[in-house]
């Protein structure tokens, strides 16, 4: 099954503010899809655009080449930014009865209910009041009901928010079981370090416009400044005055620079081979960070 | 999964969390309580026939009454047993009756020749019921109407303010959701009502008041009805009212008009029962007629017809506030920064349908 979630020229505004600008981006099947943006960028509601929770002015959102309708809608997994769930009722209720209005039969539903809190860590407390549980338990709920009904596709606001590391990693592995299941699996989140340990696609939103989308290798390839990274034996402060380069970070022996796109290096190097011994000369990659501050500048 | 399962499903989770609930429990306990003790007790308290001390000779058309009669040897002995307490009344020769305070009617009744009366308008009611009756209707209207339809309201705002709104929305039409919660809130009202009725009518059987059943069977046949639309109709609105608003504490401020539109009906009725052309007029006014129509037909005041069309033009009010809160609740039920103004509400749809 390779169906891709599709986002086509989404637009949207709150009176006259437009929040979102010919939004395109694509998730694919079996992929882990990282959405990240600063806050007010538009993440939320493109996801609340994807789950039918907002209606988009202009554009579609599309599922295996047709567009979504609410029966589509109803096998996506969805947790929304904004965490919540009946505080009087027990979990184990109440995921079966999301699991319930997603189309599970009674049975069915508390079978699903029953594997995944135990598969999320809350088999024990599953009986308990929502509103007695931990923030970080409450946390570990709301997944559950995002994924009590099987889903075919995930749609996550912000899923790591308000987790401890444990709790973290259960998550990574639920989500990568149902990526590698074959289901699309977008996600957002502020923490680009955890974007960036997880995500097999990119895409990076600022001010309501897709500013960059695609595979995380292919991001890194296109957005790399030539930067390098040379560590010397002795001081290397004169790679400064070397034309064309600019010092990104000098610290005693090692140093970090750009080139203008399209400049050799290797003049760089041959210089710190003529001054003495070079024990280091590579080009470094930019992380996510670097990416994200340079798309939305 | 249609829009009619989604409803039935939401309606039995809402059904569930209320029998759960304990003020709920306590309440419509409470209620029974009082059904049962305002039938049974008073014919208890009323005590049945009097007792009569009397001399033999003037003995028997009291036995005849069904009164309790005490023999005494003579006139004395009988006002001592008056003022002793031991009977309720004496019959004295002359014949007179003597009492300590109050003239006990059925040894008067005894006692007197009564003329035949004829009845002209033989529907007329016992005043004291023809004042207690549309209190009861009106009351038990303006309480259930009032106490579910703030938990609609309540329960609204819980899932907006949690926030759970948008994982539901994203998963049943929300127009299931709010005819769930309008569903559960008329099983439950009618479900409480019933009860109480069946205790109030096994009350009345055993305080042997059987004979105000039979007059009151129709009005109730016809409440019935009245009731349930009636209360859709202000479902409607509170639910509108409770989307509205962004946090429990908000509902004060935006339920006034539906409280205003319990309350008006509710002292229009108590106020003008009386008034047979202010009456004609609430028995047609879809937030009065469900409890001023049955009690025109209890007071014999309504045609045949006059209830048929009533109920029509209900069900065509209620039907046009279900849609007009569907679209309120559609327009707000996102909104979850702060107040949202009907205006805004009715304008602006969110979400996909």
């Amino acid at each position: 099954m390779t169906r891709t979630l599709r986002l086509d020229g989404v637009d949207r505004s709150f009176g006259d503010r437009q929040v979102l600008r010919n939004v395109s981006f694509e998730v694919s099947a079996g992929r882990m899809t990282g959405f990240v943006g600063a806050n007010g960028a538009g993440k939320t509601t493109t996801m609340r655009i994807i789950l039918g929770v907002l209606a988009p002015d202009a554009g579609e959102v599309s599922w295996g080449g047709t567009t979504l309708t609410r029966q589509d809608r109803r096998r996506f997994g969805y947790m929304p930014e904004e965490r919540g769930l009946y505080p009087k009722m027990t979990t184990r209720e109440q995921v079966a009865y999301l699991g319930r209005l997603h189309g599970l039969d009674a049975a069915a539903a508390r079978r699903s209910t029953d594997a995944l809190l135990d598969r999320v860590g809350l088999g024990e407390r599953g009986d308990d009041l929502l509103e007695t549980l931990s923030l970080g338990n409450q946390q570990r709920a709301q997944i559950a009901a995002a994924l009590v009904h099987d889903p075919e596709v995930l749609v996550l606001d912000e899923p790591f928010s308000g987790l401890d590391p444990l709790a973290v990693e259960t998550v990574v592995a639920v989500l990568r079981e149902r990526a590698s299941a074959g289901a699309p699996v977008l996600f957002s989140s502020h923490q680009l370090d955890v974007v960036e340990r997880l995500c097999d696609d990119l895409v990076i939103i600022g001010d309501g416009v897709i500013r960059a989308a695609g595979s995380r290798q292919q991001l890194r390839d296109s957005y790399t400044v030539p930067r390098f990274e040379l560590v010397v034996e002795h001081d290397a402060g004169w790679v400064r005055d070397h034309p064309g380069v600019t010092v990104v970070e000098l610290d005693g022996a090692r140093v970090v620079f750009d080139l203008p796109a399209g400049t050799d290096e290797q003049p760089v190097l041959r210089a710190a081979l003529a001054r003495g011994p070079v024990r280091a000369f590579r080009p470094v990659s930019p992380s996510l960070t670097e990416i994200f501050r340079e798309v939305t500048q | 999964m249609n829009v009619t399962q989604a409803t039935r499903l939401v309606a039995e989770r809402e059904i569930r969390v209320k029998l759960r609930d304990r003020t709920f429990l306590f309440g419509t306990l409470f209620f029974l309580l009082i059904a049962a003790a305002g039938t049974i007790l008073p014919p208890l308290f009323s005590g049945g026939p009097s007792t009569v001390a009397a001399t033999e000779s003037l003995a028997a058309p009291l036995r005849a009454a069904g009164l309790e009669v005490r023999v005494v040897p003579d006139d004395r002995a009988a006002e001592q047993a008056v003022r002793d307490d031991d009977v309720d009344a004496a019959v004295v020769t002359g014949p007179a009756v003597l009492a300590m305070d109050d003239a006990p009617d059925d040894v008067v009744r005894a006692l007197s020749t009564q003329p035949t009366v004829r009845l002209l308008d033989p529907d007329a009611v016992d005043p004291v019921v023809a004042f207690l009756v549309p209190f009861v209707f009106a009351f038990v209207f303006f309480i259930t109407s009032q106490t579910f339809g703030v938990q609609i309201a309540q329960s609204v705002i819980e899932e907006k303010q949690t926030r759970i709104v948008e994982i539901l929305v994203a998963a049943v039409p929300v127009r299931a959701l709010l005819a769930g919660k309008v569903v559960a809130g008329a099983i439950l009202a009618f479900a409480q009502i019933a009860l109480i009725a069946v205790v109030a009518v096994l009350g009345l059987q055993i305080g042997d008041s059987g004979g105000l059943l039979s007059l009151l069977a129709p009005a109730i046949g016809w409440f019935v009805p009245f009731f349930l639309i009636g209360f859709v109709l202000l479902a409607a609105m509170w639910a509108a009212a409770g989307a509205l608003a962004n946090r429990q504490e908000d509902i004060a401020a935006v339920s006034t008009p539906v409280q205003l539109a319990v309350m008006l009906p509710f002292f229009a009725v108590i106020f003008l029962n009386d008034n047979a052309t202010a009456m004609r007029v609430l028995s047609y006014l879809p937030f009065s007629s469900p409890t001023a129509m049955p009690l025109r037909l209890f007071t014999g005041d309504a045609a045949g017809w006059e209830p048929i069309v009533s109920l029509v033009l209900l069900v065509l009010a209620a039907g046009a506030f279900l849609l007009a809160g569907a679209r309120v609740y559609e327009g707000s039920l996102l909104r979850t920064n702060g107040r949202t103004s009907l205006r805004t509400a009715w304008r602006e749809r969110e979400t996909i349908g």
